[in-house]
């Protein structure tokens, strides 16, 4: 099986430890992996600005680069939840749409859909909030979302939990957004800051020591508001964690 | 945003720099958001009856023409008059006909966003009417001459102390009086006086039932009643989109509609008109105002699903945060963001981006409409139009020429990490740097991920 490692741009250039956490987890499962070094963005910046002509080139490119995989994983629901969900009105007609579609998976969901793996080997020993990024969750469907009355679950949580010594703090507000929402964070910065100060709020009263996600473009956001104010929280991705990395200083 | 359109932003801004207050705001309403939480819970069959709601607001769409037909002869049939307004003007005028003719000068209402929407209250008293809105919430606003701020909750931007020195200035109660039982009592026995003066009532209609002509009005205060009961003149607006087919719908819907609004299992009023009393007149205005212009494009036509719970307001992370005011629209939040263009992209051009794509309105809507996808759509359509700022443009077709070119995204992260993110404090945090107002930039990592890999694999 030959899996196409797809590290989103901001990853590449300014998380290098997500990526590596990520590959890392995926070699120790056997599993042949390829980073294809052509690929730059999925286009979900100017996808979500409503700027679909300059999307397009980027969407195309990514089907050709990663069509030659058995499945494509990241570590970002939010991009995987943009080749899904949101390909199809960019480039729904292209030959490799459909198969590139049916094999891009984030990360954690990989491993408990089709890897059918829901223990990691390994030990985390400390309070860890987990914060729902909203489109692992209401667009992958990556767990049940606090609106819906379905049976609960979480297949991020599974995988942390299934670390020893992990202990996962109870949030207020189980899957309230951060804010980041792309250029919204800029646009509406005043409402991106407030919801973005109310998260970490509730992951500190919560007692967590680290604060953890799906997509680092959540914790991008987040770690920022929390270096300037100087708030002792640290901030990982699951990828990260459950890789077994220490504790980021 | 567009120089001449609502600054979403801006007004935001504004209501988030009253920290404390705001935070009381969100408070308030995720309050509800939880209170529904429960109340949808409490039934094992929520996501059928969200399912079969939706389903039965397709077929109405599909078929509103035969429906409304439907509706209209069966409520003629049982002596109600029915009436057609193409936008708001003629809605207006046919109220203001009605009342002329019944030389009507005292006027009492329940809440219908309809009317808010047409602005009939300011088009009636410029024509010598006097106008009471009997929502306590919708009161209050008007008294402080204020639209109100949600759907379903008015005056959820007030405080309780500000409602005591409102009607102590306006009524007459006590000065410093905040206790809400006092003022409701006080505010009940002043509506009263209006009630029993009101030559017509207007109220809004949540439902009219295509095969028996009737319409359903929910109201939490029986204001509705009292404003049909005493007058000898009932007009009730509805948007055409309000149709259901047949009564066993309703059962679905009043279901969902107060759990969803406001976590009660059903409001405390559902008053049911089937034509007018002994000696009376009941009047249905009919609106289409922009609603056929949505039924006709497919992005768009589920918007007309809304029954107007208000759920979506209460969820959205940003509606709590910004208040219902920054919207500058009759019915504001997600759903708000979605019709508004509709009628008026330029001038609401912010809207569909004052959102973060959170998705959890669309989770929460009691008739599955996919709320933040239509804003999304509402984003492309809004750059196809031409009506996106300039700066979005420009940044968005640099990105993309950086990103099509693996050597020009290398250089310009290169220059990110080495240059920009090193640049000093003061250089870097510069006024034009709308990030790093309230937060830092990332520190730049010494290599890239595929550098990194890259040189482990020896590629
Ligand atoms: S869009 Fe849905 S959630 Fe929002 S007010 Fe309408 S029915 Fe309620």
């Amino acid at each position: 099986m030959r899996v196409g490692l797809f590290i989103p741009c901001y990853v590449d250039q300014l998380y290098p430890r997500v990526g590596l956490a990520t590959l890392e987890l995926l070699t120790r499962q056997g599993l042949e992996v390829d980073f294809p070094v052509e690929q730059t963005c999925c286009g979900q910046p100017m996808s979500n600005t409503g700027c679909c002509d300059d999307a397009r080139p980027l969407a195309e490119r990514f089907l050709e680069i990663f069509s030659a995989y058995d499945y494509v994983v990241a570590p970002s629901g939010s991009c995987v939840s943009m080749v899904r969900n949101h390909y199809a009105e960019l480039v729904g007609d292209h030959p490799h749409y459909a198969a590139v579609r049916d094999k891009t998976f984030e990360l954690c969901e990989f491993f408990t859909d089709v890897l059918q793996i829901e223990r990691i080997e390994g030990a985390f020993p400390h309070r860890v909030g987990l914060h729902q990024s909203c489109h692992g969750l209401r667009e992958l469907r990556g767990g049940r979302a606090s609106e819906l009355m379905v049976d609960s679950f979480s297949k991020t949580r599974v995988l942390l939990e299934s670390l020893d010594g992990i202990e996962l703090v109870e949030l207020s507000r189980v899957d309230e957004c951060c804010g980041f929402g792309g250029t919204f964070a800029v646009a509406e910065a005043a409402v991106s800051t407030m919801m973005g100060r109310d998260r970490i709020h509730d992951h500190q009263q919560a007692g967590a020591e680290v604060l953890t996600a799906g997509d680092m473009s959540c914790l991008m956001h987040l770690s920022g508001l929390i270096r300037r104010e100087k708030i002792a929280l640290h901030v990982m991705h699951v990828a990260e964690i459950l890789a077994g990395y220490e504790v980021a200083s | 945003m567009s120089h001449s359109g609502v600054d979403h932003p801006r007004l935001a801004a504004e209501f988030v720099k009253n920290d404390s207050r705001a935070h009381w705001h969100d408070q308030a309403l995720w309050f509800v958001r939880a209170k529904r939480d429960k109340a949808a819970q409490s039934l094992p069959e929520w996501e059928t009856l969200r399912e079969r709601a939706s389903q039965i607001k397709r077929n109405v769409s599909a078929n509103l023409a035969d429906y409304l037909e439907e509706f209209e002869a069966n409520a003629t049939k049982m002596g109600a008059t029915v009436h057609w307004a193409r936008d708001a003007a003629e809605h207006n005028q046919i109220v203001l006909g009605l009342l002329e003719r019944h030389n009507a000068k005292r006027v009492v209402k329940s809440k219908s966003m309809l009317t808010e929407e047409c602005h009939l209250n300011p088009f009636l008293e410029r024509h010598g009417l006097n106008v009471v809105d009997t929502d306590l919430g919708e009161w209050i606003v008007q008294l402080r001459n204020e639209p109100p701020s949600h759907i379903v909750l008015p005056a959820i931007h007030i405080k309780k102390e500000e409602v005591g020195e409102l009607f102590h200035r306006k009524i007459g109660t006590d000065s410093g009086a905040s206790d809400p039982t006092y003022l409701a009592r006080a505010a009940r026995k002043r509506l009263r006086e209006e009630f029993l003066a009101a030559d017509a009532g207007i109220t809004g209609v949540n439902f009219a039932i295509a095969e028996t002509g009737g319409i359903v009005v929910c109201t939490n205060e029986g204001n509705a009643d009292l404003g049909t009961s005493l007058p000898k003149l009932h007009i009730a607006c509805m948007g055409i989109e309000k149709l259901i087919p047949r009564a066993d719908d309703l059962s679905v819907f009043l279901r969902l509609l107060a759990r969803s609004a406001t976590g009660q299992p059903i409001t405390t009023y559902s008053s049911h008109f089937h034509g007018p009393r002994e000696g009376c007149e009941m009047h249905i205005v009919l609106v289409d105002n922009g609603r056929s212009n949505i039924l006709g494009s497919d992005e768009f036509r589920r918007s007309l699903n809304c029954i107007r719970c208000g759920a979506c307001m209460n969820t959205c992370p940003v509606f709590r945060r910004s208040g219902g005011h920054s919207y500058k629209t009759a019915v504001p939040g997600p759903i708000g963001s979605i019709l508004a263009p509709s009628r008026d992209a330029q001038q609401y051009a912010s809207l569909p981006f004052a959102c973060s794509l959170c998705g959890s309105c669309s989770d929460v809507c009691p008739v599955k409409i996919d709320l933040h996808h239509q804003l999304l759509t509402w984003r492309r359509e809004i750059t196809v139009r031409g009506h996106l700022p300039w700066t979005k443009r420009v940044s968005m077709k640099m990105a993309r020429i950086v990103l099509v070119r693996p050597a020009i995204y290398r250089m310009a992260g290169f220059l990110l990490r080495k240059v920009v993110l090193r640049m000093p404090r003061a250089l870097l945090y510069n006024p034009w740097n709308a990030w790093g107002k309230s937060r830092d930039l990332p520190p730049p990592p010494k290599q890239t991920f595929r550098q990194i890999y890259q040189q482990r694999h020896g590629k």
